[in-house]
């Protein structure tokens, strides 16, 4: 039971948790013949509330449920292990450590706690907190998919489609971190 | 498996703040050897299926389709996610982990995302793919 406790409270480095990361491709693939994505579920869920009246809602979600139940799955993990379980994070680099220090904020955890506090919500970074939840979903539906459909399962498949959605993601993700980010804080 | 992938992003500090801006800034190999031996391991494992005729436990054919690809769709759209995920610090899956941790700004990052994929569908059309 102490080495169960351990493993999922003291960090591990990316050449193990990677790999396991890594293993849902074929876990899916060999369980339930399922190619998986999260941002899948965003399009499942607007057709089944019905919120949308576009052309792009209009299909058998019922189909596509699993991936509705996986994005579940992955939000029962956040409540179970970040609210009853005390997970410890590994150092982050130093060069991180001293840019996070000369922008003063404090590194505990998993967020920065006041950055994501509601009361935040009200200034700059909060609403651009909230213009990127709208291109996440945005840019992951005219992607065809987000980090997991494209660049963990797509890459595995040599897909190209992922190949140059993956590019994509980092290209934007460089140019929000140099050239906004960075003038943010 | 929802489960298991999320608590394995949990422990790779893919749902870090701190590490997607590390890694958007190159100040740290961590979450580039993360996805790097990810995709490596999903490779291989498919590489293996496919070359050993794997069937799944239900004993059916395996479908390994990928995705169509759509240059300018994929290109412009992940450039978007891209910004999107640089600018909340975590990508799809981690808001949901957020989200089970009970962060409320989450939640309304959360709602945007809807929003986000609600004005994909009605201008869906007008865009190149």
């Amino acid at each position: 039971m102490k080495h169960i406790l351990d493993f999922i409270e003291n960090p591990l480095p990316w050449y193990v948790s990677g790999p396991l990361l890594g293993l849902i491709v074929p876990l899916l693939i060999l369980t339930s013949n399922k190619q998986f994505g999260v941002s899948s579920s965003f399009r499942h869920v607007c057709s089944w509330l019905k919120l949308s009246k576009s052309a792009y809602f209009k299909y058998n979600y019922k189909e596509h449920e699993w991936a509705t139940w996986f994005v579940f799955g992955i939000f029962v993990s956040g409540l179970v292990f970040l609210n009853f379980s005390d997970i410890h994070t590994s150092e982050l680099s130093e060069t991180a450590k001293n840019y996070f220090l000369s922008k003063n904020i404090p590194v505990e955890g998993f967020l920065p706690k006041e950055l994501f506090s509601p009361t935040n919500l009200f200034s700059l970074y909060g609403l651009l907190l909230l213009f990127g939840g709208f291109l996440i979903g945005f840019g992951s539906r005219y992607a065809d998919g987000c980090t997991s459909g494209h660049t963990i399962m797509g890459l595995s498949l040599l897909s190209s489609a992922s190949l140059v959605a993956s590019i994509g993601f980092f290209i934007g993700g460089v140019f929000g971190s140099f050239f906004i980010l960075d003038f943010l804080f | 498996m929802g489960f298991y992938f999320g608590f394995v992003l949990i422990k790779s500090e893919a749902i870090s703040w701190y590490r997607i801006v590390e890694m958007f800034h190159f100040q740290s190999f961590h979450l580039f050897g993360v996805i790097g031996s990810a995709v490596i391991t999903g490779i291989v494992s498919v590489l293996i299926i496919k070359s050993v005729h794997l069937t799944t436990i239900k004993d059916e054919p395996i479908d390994l389709k990928p995705k169509p690809l759509l240059i300018r769709a994929n290109f412009f759209g992940g450039l978007l996610f891209g910004l999107g995920w640089s600018l909340v610090g975590a990508c799809t899956a981690p808001l949901f982990i957020h989200l089970g941790a009970g962060n409320l700004s989450i939640l309304l990052v959360l709602i945007f995302v809807y929003i986000g994929t609600i004005t994909y569908g009605a201008i869906k059309n007008k865009l190149p793919h």
